[in-house]
């Protein structure tokens, strides 16, 4: 069983680590392969941003397929980029507050989320890479809820004042992934 | 030991630390950031020290300065940095000084791209500097296999008394991925190795002291300077047994892919996905690219492999001239190829073994 996920968006969006958070989760608390990859431009915030997080129980070949099983976009260039990578069959997760386009293909699901203004809901525009995590591991289950949110808790342990406003923007992520759940 | 997810770049500069390494020198260049930028965080936890030159050639001299004095020195780069490193690691062959390097290969030639790219081939195996010195030259596939070889690569740098090259790309350098790190060496350990070293480094001798150290990367007696390129000639001829090599799968192979490095493992994969299909094909890796393991295409039995597939991250292929030497036109030797900062896919190679298959 192999996982091929593609997360991808605005650089400031935090998909780097929306993907990095799963990874790393799989890592700490799995006996499974993992790997990360980045891409990215030059800049801080603005420009395109995307990683790929590969999961499998046999060794992994490239940290970067050729077809996705899992796509996340958090906007709407990296829909148009990275739409035709996914397989048939495949999920796509969408940032459903700023991608407005139509979805063009009917042989995949589609998951949509409006994270940019839950997250603005809950006081920081930040948090919406942890709601968006919280939908795909509520909505997979791919791995468990509670090791993401141990390796997030581990992550941020020098920012402990923000792990309130994480776990309840993960929870709400959590919730709405189940609640689409066919 | 427990698993930490850690980005390539960074696992090898920690890989360094736990070695023993205590100077590293460096200058920024996109893929290899994350070592120099770990360094500097990591020497001043285990007393080491990092710099940062005003340039890659500062930054090599420093290295050439401090392992003269008997440390584990490190320094790394990526391709065109390397290039500009070549003068200082040419004087580390010639003084006959051991430290470590380690280039995150991105697009070439030129500036390139700063994509991951195989295409330093030639240069890191042939020719890493003027004067036709060699090195030993480790393709890291993994995370865990760039950790181990770089621990190990500053035992073979001092045995020898030579620079060892850490030849990853800009996948390896930039990926994270679990990996368990080796034993941190004892500032003890450390420093016996350092005293392992008095007979020709500067590690301080007292004036009345007979052997005191002179290091030098070239000699003014032509007589001097053939003897020294002799002594290094036998040392080169000796790494035979140094040398690695994984045969994968190939036991009744009809089609063998010989790649090494990040194509490697992509095509390892390519492997295993045709396996299931029942396709009979293997690869061959090198694992020490130099010393190359000319040798492991004599293990295979040419009634049976129908073509060897060289598969590498180069436009034009590179690797392919060291295959052809160990093949010895034995068999025809096709390439499946992609360069300038584009990743090898699965795909591309399975299609290609595909299409030598259905010609055969």
């Amino acid at each position: 069983m192999e996982t091929n996920l593609c997360v991808a968006g605005f650089g400031g969006q935090g998909v780097m680590t929306l993907g990095k958070f799963l990874a790393d989760a799989t890592c700490n608390s799995t006996d499974k392969n993992v790997t990360f990859f980045p891409s990215y431009g030059a800049e801080q915030r603005g420009g395109t941003a995307n990683c790929f997080v590969v999961i499998s129980d046999e060794a992994i070949g490239a940290p970067v397929g050729d077809v996705m099983d899992d796509l996340i976009v958090m906007n709407g260039a990296s829909l148009n980029r990275f739409l035709g990578s996914l397989k048939s069959g495949g999920r796509l997760f969408v940032n459903s507050s700023i991608v407005t386009d139509p979805i063009t293909r009917e042989d995949i699901t589609v998951v949509r989320a409006p994270v940019t203004e839950l997250a603005l809901e809950m006081g920081n525009a930040k948090v919406l890479n942890v709601i968006m995590l919280g939908v795909y591991v509520g909505y997979t289950e791919v791995i468990a809820p509670e090791i993401v949110w141990d390796t997030i808790q581990h992550k941020l342990a020098k920012k402990a004042s923000l792990l309130p406003l994480n776990r309840q923007a993960f929870e709400k992520g959590l919730e709405l992934g189940r609640s689409q759940r066919a | 030991m427990a698993r930490l997810f850690m980005k390539g770049c960074e696992a090898i500069a920690e890989a360094a630390v736990r070695a023993g390494c205590r100077f590293f020198a460096g200058y920024p260049i996109t893929p290899q950031n994350e070592i120099p930028e770990y360094f500097a965080r990591r020497m001043p936890e285990v007393g080491g020290t990092f710099l940062q030159g005003e340039s890659e050639v500062a930054s090599i001299s420093m290295v050439y300065g401090a392992a003269s004095a008997g440390t584990r020195s490190m320094t790394s780069s990526s391709s065109p940095g390397i290039s500009l490193k070549s003068e200082g690691i040419s004087y580390c062959a010639s003084a006959r000084i051991p430290m470590v390097y380690c280039n995150v290969s991105r697009g070439g030639p030129g500036v390139g791209s700063i994509q991951p790219a195989q295409m330093d081939y030639f240069q890191a195996t042939k020719a890493s500097g003027n004067g036709g010195f060699r090195m030993m030259v480790f393709a890291p596939s993994t995370v865990q296999e760039a950790v181990d070889m770089t621990y190990k690569a500053f035992d073979y740098a001092d045995r020898d008394r030579n620079p060892v090259l850490i030849l990853a790309d800009g996948v390896i350098g930039t990926m994270m991925e679990p990996v368990v790190l080796p034993e941190m060496k004892s500032d003890e350990e450390i420093a016996a190795i350092k005293e392992s070293k008095r007979k020709w480094a500067c590690v301080g001798h007292p004036l009345d002291y007979a052997n005191r150290s002179w290091i030098q990367p070239g000699q003014w007696s032509t007589k001097l300077q053939q003897e020294e390129n002799e002594k290094a000639a036998a040392l080169y001829e000796s790494w035979e047994k140094d040398i690695q090599v994984e045969h994968y799968r190939t036991e009744d192979a009809q089609v063998v892919i010989a790649s090494y490095g990040i194509s490697a493992r992509i095509a390892r994969s390519a492997v295993d996905l045709l396996r299931k299909e029942g396709k009979k094909v293997g690869m061959i890796r090198p694992i020490t690219v130099s010393p190359f393991p000319y040798k492991a295409f004599d293990a295979l039995d040419y009634g049976r492999v129908k073509a060897i597939l060289d598969v590498e991250m180069s436009i034009p292929a590179q690797f392919v001239e060291d295959v052809k030497t160990g093949v010895k036109e034995r068999c025809p030797i096709r390439t499946c190829l992609c360069s300038g900062g584009n990743i090898m896919s699965r795909e591309k190679i399975v299609n290609a073994v595909n299409s030598i298959l259905e010609g055969m």
